[in-house]
């Protein structure tokens, strides 16, 4: 098909973006990451995220948009749940993080990853970082949280796979756990309603 | 267990020890201690970085590009564009109408245009500003029916008509007789905006390139489909696939979005040849919304004959889909728009009419239901209105009437096992349905809704006569056994479903079988996790092989133990005699003899559908081995002071055949209803018709997926309603739960406060304006009014299976079958 | 991912360290509290600043309220968590607690600030965007554009104010104290506002919101209450498409005086004092709350940048501040 010829649009003005030099010059500070004394070097404009990702090898923390708007990046910054996209790597310095990698206790689970695991609160597995440590902040302030208060604390969290369901259902069985219960998961959890 | 001769299917529930368990995934540590690798999560030594430019017009013809000053920018190791990838890709044969990097024209903002490897993320992303690309504008067209209406300027050089991309007619038995035999005829126009997977994970891909002469590419991606990537980068790189290893990460989720061979998959692997260093790119979210691929955005009329107590005499459905700028899986979406409209309640005669049109927007394909969301929605909220016309209970007028298990649809579609009547009791019972329906106070309602969905397409995408799904066994000495399989575990839990299938045959504990998944070197070909197809197909050819190797390991036991081996059974952990259980050995002891005796313990297993019935052109499209069913009653509260609707519970019924893992179905069935409601409230791709078609609002924020606080309770019925051609009976549950959730709602709307909203999203503005048109006595209705003229070519004509039909069409040639092709989209 | 561009960071301990680092940083310098906004910003680079200057570890800005009955100041570096949670607040302006809490997720209140949710970058959909995306449709006049896409034949830009905090500090006539290079100043909170996207605040470049004055509780000398209502899609992450701010004062049933402050129908809080002058000398009965609210639909014009269809934003208008109102006189109704 035949397409009439059309005025050429003036290229569009090339705007000047800021320039990155090409060797941003390191910084280092020293931290605590998952219990551990850290020092580590990274460009000045490095988010929290990208060093502990690029500059720790620590993988396990996600990310769903880098803008604080999905909450799949959640650390704990001084025990307090924080988007580590939006935190500059440098504010970190003296401070303590914490990443899903420094959840479980010498090979044991934490009883959240347990509860994760076992209900299938874990699908894709790829908020569950997030979800993992936003939950544990909840239960280190609340023992007995509801459900209502589980769904408040994990409001800036974002799931796909499932609904959320089995994640409340896991919080609330590590926290019965954690609080020394003796508990398993309810029946229709696992295999619905009769 | 055992040794008994009964096939998978034929075992009851009692002699099974671990099909039916809610067991731990295989992968379930690993993933909440963040040690899965998802392709993001790859460093390679010596890594660059990818970047795309992508197109900021809709619709351009590409005059000159300019990468000089890109290439001179310090740290830029490579520039690609178009002519570097010249060969044009696709996942459908029959549109191969993708490039890499535009070649010519670019067709919709965001399409990738040229393609930047630098040492750093930064630098690559620094050096797109720098390529000038000059663009000759061309007419953008910013929805369907403006593409319908306009021919010219033609967005693709190939299309049934104009920027019509495709044109289906369809023809089962003469509707208009049958809307003559009705006592009731109504006509619905209904529209399905669209909306997008969004899976949490954004697209990523590396790769690496191990120089000639040994020449080997590796490609890591997060794809649901390593087979069909393995095929395309084969295709455009001109490389043999045996030089070629393509391994699918686990994907953070995927619903669809991650089905296509894409760009970046293209680019990253030519840019790992060019600069020879390994290679990253990860997609920002805003590109994962130009990947799309999502439902496509619907316009749908349907008028259907009843009688007087419901039974449906006749229905024709037309539908006019939006596919956006290129064919990706369309033709196939488009006639699943007219497929399954049969299975539920039965349809002597039928007619379908599809159209999917081109647009200048991000391409859509499949998105979890695969083009029967939108018609599912159409259809039970037409019901919901024949119902009320007819007086009659809408659970009752579909209770009345179902597909009967074991036949054949006017499409030709042969239906197996069928729970829905069971569904819809559950769900019935369980919401107090009786007490509640059209008793509620004004803002509050409930609704009913249903569905099926397939399990697994009866195709693949490409012709070919060998199976869909490949495993391969191996028995170690120590007693574990490996499983390989080309499937991809994007969160559904298709590994472990393999570890349970091969643990509950050879009688082992499911932790001591060891998955390798979706790597082309290592796992033989399985088509990939889509259509709902994994549990079924890689879980029968599962079953194989360890029957296989149950068969090939028996006799050296059975000589051993001095019993006839059809007294063996294979359980806990040993092989032993079903007579004296004491009298046996452990499984290792029994790998050892029959390793000894016949060499390696290996086996495979595959798995091909059966053939369908239907022998028309089209008839590829629809055909499965076993159609899932689903019940769903959503109740709602309407603030009919904003219009702002809230979701509070939610039932659903699920006819899964037979539970494989309990924990993953339910996990399943959750998240499809999840997705399910985020459609029918909030999710949609919006784009500005003034400025360019752009899309309005890429982004996490603005693109609005249910929170927390969103999210309705869920009570859900699993049923069980074994299938012949499942695996011990087992049919799909990770699809057909989203499809009921939409129109459920819509009912429910419409008993909350009597108005019907015949459009999905259900958003404020529209319940809002349309009980502003109730109180002006106006139609209390917000939806479609009009549905164009489409030139729709000579039907096809099929004859029912009762009308003596042989699933082919009549009047000679036209829309025959041609032998080997002909029942592919 | 999308990452920040290259800059220079400074961490200052006082405020004069503050104004030394900002003279020598030059125009080019941003401070950031909590990062919840500029750092987006700057990912989609919507703002470029070459110099970033944290105000976190500057003690005169992290005062919490103390025990004085008076004017009662809250540092500009409070957490959104740290005011949603602080019982004290919670108990004398329960307003300001709950528009604190509905702000954006539990994660970013965890690092956003006061200072930073009522120094909000205004918003829109044409301007929240990454560079690539702006490119496409040629920029907007609030960054590298000329036009305003909203109302291209506007000289003005029309992004959104889409602070919580903001109404509600209006609304309560809370004072504002800053501080520049040249000493303090206290401005009312409805004078630290432009109805202008781009020129949104009053506040030099070079200051620095230290406190928020708060009016003293209310008590039997002045019985004052206070409500904030949000409109939003989620119930979490989204921003306002519309707020409604409503304060009044009461002699006994009688509302001696009357404040309502839209949020998110102009690019600053929109105070509405014919809604006040309805209210004035009236109880809160049916009809008059009709009036208000009628009152507050007419000049409240929401524009086609944020989520929702604008003509029913603007129709909600008077359902929310309809509720806001009735809030109020459910709360007399039931402390009296």
């Amino acid at each position: 098909m035949r397409v009439r010829a059309r005025k050429l649009a003036p290229a569009l003005p090339l705007i000047k973006i800021t320039v990155i030099p090409m060797h941003d010059s390191k910084t280092t500070i020293a931290l605590e990451v998952n219990e551990e004394p850290v020092e580590v070097a990274f460009a000045p404009h490095k988010t929290l995220l990208e060093v502990l990702r690029e500059d720790l090898g620590l993988t396990g923390t996600k990310h769903g948009c880098e803008l604080g708007e999905c909450g799949t990046c959640t650390v704990l910054l001084d025990g307090t749940p924080v988007l580590s996209c939006l935190v500059l790597g440098l504010a970190c310095a003296g401070r303590r993080v914490k990443t899903v990698e420094g959840m479980a206790d010498r090979g044991t689970l934490h009883p959240l990853q347990e509860a994760f695991a076992e209900l299938g609160a874990a699908q894709c597995g790829y908020c569950t970082p997030a979800f993992l440590l936003a939950s544990e902040a909840l239960l280190a302030a609340n023992a007995s949280p509801s459900r209502d208060v589980i769904k408040d604390a994990l409001a800036g969290n974002l799931c796909r796979c499932t609904g959320y369901i089995k994640i409340y259902e896991a919080v609330e069985l590590a926290a019965a756990r954690m609080r020394g219960e003796d508990a398993s998961p309810a029946a229709e959890s696992l295999y619905g309603y009769e | 267990m055992g040794t008994s001769k009964k096939t998978a299917t034929e075992r009851r529930p009692s002699e099974l020890r671990v099909v039916g368990r809610a067991l731990r995934k295989v992968d379930a540590t690993s993933k909440v201690t963040g040690a899965t690798r998802f392709a993001d999560d790859l460093f390679l030594p010596r890594m660059l970085y990818a970047k795309l430019l992508r197109s900021p017009h809709p619709h351009a013809r590409i005059v000159s590009i300019d990468p000089s000053a890109a290439r001179s920018l310090p740290g830029v190791k490579a520039v690609l564009t178009g002519p570097d990838l010249p060969i044009p890709f696709g996942i459908l044969p029959v549109s191969q109408d993708e490039h890499a990097l535009a070649l010519d024209k670019v067709r919709f903002v965001g399409d990738p245009v040229a393609a930047v490897a630098a040492t750093t993320e930064e630098i690559a992303t620094q050096a797109l500003d720098l390529i000038r690309v000059e663009y000759e504008p061309l007419r953008a067209f910013p929805n369907a029916i403006d593409a319908v209406e306009h021919a010219d300027p033609a967005i693709h050089d190939y299309a049934d008509a104009g920027n019509i991309h495709k044109l289906i007619d369809l023809e089962f038995g003469d509707v208009d007789a049958g809307f003559r035999d009705a006592d009731l005829v109504r006509e619905d126009l209904f529209f399905f905006e669209g909306n997008t997977h969004l899976p949490m994970e954004q697209h990523a891909a590396a790769a690496d390139w191990s120089p000639p002469p040994g020449g080997r590419l590796t490609v890591w991606s997060s794809t649901q489909t390593p087979h069909y990537v393995h095929r395309a980068l084969a295709k455009v790189l001109e490389l043999s696939p045996a030089r070629i290893r393509v391994i699918a990460c686990p994907n953070g989720g995927g619903f669809g979005g991650k089905s296509d061979p894409f760009s970046h998959e293209i680019v990253v692997a030519k840019l790992a040849m060019v600069t020879g260093r390994p290679i990253k790119i990860t997609l920002t979210r805003e590109e994962v919304f130009y990947c799309h691929r999502g439902r496509h955005p619907t316009l749908m009329w349907v008028k259907t004959g009843v009688k007087q107590d419901g039974a449906i005499t006749g229905m024709h459905f037309k539908s006019l889909l939006d596919g956006g700028g290129y064919g990706s899986y369309g033709v196939a979406s488009t006639y699943y728009t007219g497929a399954l409209q049969t299975v539920t309640y039965p349809v002597p005669r039928y007619k379908f009419q599809g159209a999917r049109a081109f647009t200048n927007k991000p391409p859509c394909g499949p998105k979890r239901g695969h083009g029967t969301p939108q018609p599912r929605f159409a259809l039970e909220v037409h019901i919901d209105k024949l119902a009320e016309q007819l007086r009659m209970d809408p659970a009752d007028l579909r209770l009345k009437h179902l597909v009967p298990p074991h036949s054949v649809t006017a499409n030709w579609l042969r239906i197996g096992t069928m729970g829905l009547g069971r569904c819809i009791e559950k769900v019935v019972s369980g919401s107090d349905w009786k007490r509640r329906f059209k008793q509620l106070p004004h803002g509050q309602g409930i609704g009913l809704a249903c569905s099926s969905y397939i399990t697994g397409a009866g195709l693949p995408i490409y012709w070919n006569a060998m199976p869909h799904s490949g495993v391969q066994l191996k028995c170690d000495r120590g007693g574990g056994v490996t499983v390989f399989c080309g499937s991809t575990e994007i969160g559904q839990g298709s590994d472990s479903i393999l570890a349970m299938i091969v643990a509950e045959v050879l009688g082992l504990d499911p932790a001591h079988i060891a998955v390798v998944t979706g790597d082309t070197d290592l796992t033989p070909v399985d088509l990939g996790s889509y259509s709902s197809r994994v549990t079924l197909m890689t879980g029968n050819a599962a079953i194989q092989a360890a029957e296989r190797a149950r068969d090939l390991i028996a006799p050296h036991v059975a000589r051993k133990l001095e019993v006839p081996e059809g007294r063996l059974a294979f359980a806990d952990g040993r092989v032993f005699d079903v007579e004296q259980p004491e009298h046996g050995l452990g499984f290792a002891e029994a790998v050892h003899l029959a390793e000894a005796a016949e060499g390696t313990v290996g086996t495979v297993g595959s798995y091909t559908p059966p053939r369908s019935p239907g022998r028309y052109r089209g008839a590829g499209v629809g055909p499965s081995p076993a159609y899932s069913y689903s019940a769903c009653v959503a109740l709602v509260d309407v603030d009919p002071a904003t219009g702002i609707v809230r979701v509070p519970k939610i039932w659903i019924a699920h006819d899964v055949g037979r539970v494989i893992n309990a924990a993953s179905v339910m996990g399943q069935i959750e998240g499809s209803v999840y997705m399910g409601l985020g459609e029918a409230l909030m999710e949609e791709m919006a784009y500005r018709g003034n400025r360019k078609v752009v899309h309005k609002i890429p982004s996490l924020l603005e693109y609005k997926s249910p929170t927390t606080l969103e999210m309705c309770d869920v009570v859900t019925y699993v049923v069980e309603d074994p299938d012949p051609n499942g695996p011990f009976g087992a049919k799909e549950c990770g699809q057909g739960p989203l499809l009921p959730v939409p129109p459920a709602v819509a009912n429910a709307v419409y008993d909350a406060v009597g108005v019907r909203i015949d459009e999905v999203p259900i958003t404020p503005e529209k319940v809002f304006k349309a009980l502003r048109r109730k109180e002006k006595g106006e139609e209390p209705r917000f939806g479609p009014t009009h549905f164009p003229d489409i030139p729709w070519p000579e039907p096809t004509r099929v004859p029912p299976p009762w009308e003596g039909g042989d699933g082919g069409a009549v009047e000679g040639g036209k829309g025959r079958q041609r032998a080997a092709e002909a029942a592919r989209p | 991912m999308l990452r920040l561009p290259s800059f220079t960071y400074r961490q200052p301990r006082t405020l004069n360290e503050l104004f030394a680092m900002k003279a020598d940083a030059g125009p080019d310098a941003s401070y950031v509290a909590g990062g919840t906004d500029l750092y987006p910003n700057m990912k989609r680079r919507q703002q470029e600043p070459r110099t970033v200057i944290s105000l976190m570890g500057i003690r005169e800005l992290r005062g919490t309220e103390s025990g004085e009955r008076g004017a009662v100041p809250l540092g500009a570096c409070l957490t959104l968590t740290a005011l949603h949670t602080n019982p004290h607040i919670r108990e004398g302006y329960s307003a300001v607690a709950m528009a604190a809490g509905l702000v954006s997720t539990p994660l970013l209140r965890n690092m956003g600030t006061l200072g930073g949710n009522l120094c909000l970058d205004t918003r829109c959909n044409y301007y929240d965007q990454t560079y690539e995306w702006r490119k496409a449709i040629d920029f907007c006049m609030k960054k590298d554009g000329h036009i305003c896409w909203v109302a291209p034949s506007s000289p003005r830009c029309w992004a959104v104010t889409s602070s919580d905090l903001a109404p509600v500090m209006v609304a309560l006539g809370a004072d504002f104290l800053l501080a520049g290079p040249a000493g303090e100043r206290v401005v009312p909170a409805a004078r630290f506002y432009h109805n202008d996207g781009i020129n949104y605040l009053t506040k030099q470049p070079d200051e620095v919101l230290v406190e928020v004055r708060l009016p003293p509780a209310a008590s039997p000398a002045s019985d004052w209450d206070a409500v904030y209502h949000k409109l939003r899609r989620r119930g979490s992450f989204d921003f306002p498409v519309l707020g409604v701010a409503a304060w009044v004062r009461w002699e006994r049933s009688t509302v001696a005086d009357a404040r309502v402050v839209l949020g998110g129908v102009a690019s600053h809080p929109q105070e509405v004092p014919e809604a006040a002058a309805v209210l004035r000398g009236q109880t809160l009965s049916t009809e008059a709350i009709a009036a208000a609210a009628d009152a507050a639909y007419r000049p409240a014009k929401p524009m086609d940048n944020t989520d929702f269809d604008l003509s029913w934003r603007k129709q909600m208008t008077r359902v929310y501040v309809t509720r806001a109102l009735t809030e109020l006189a459910r709360r007399r109704n039931t402390t009296t």
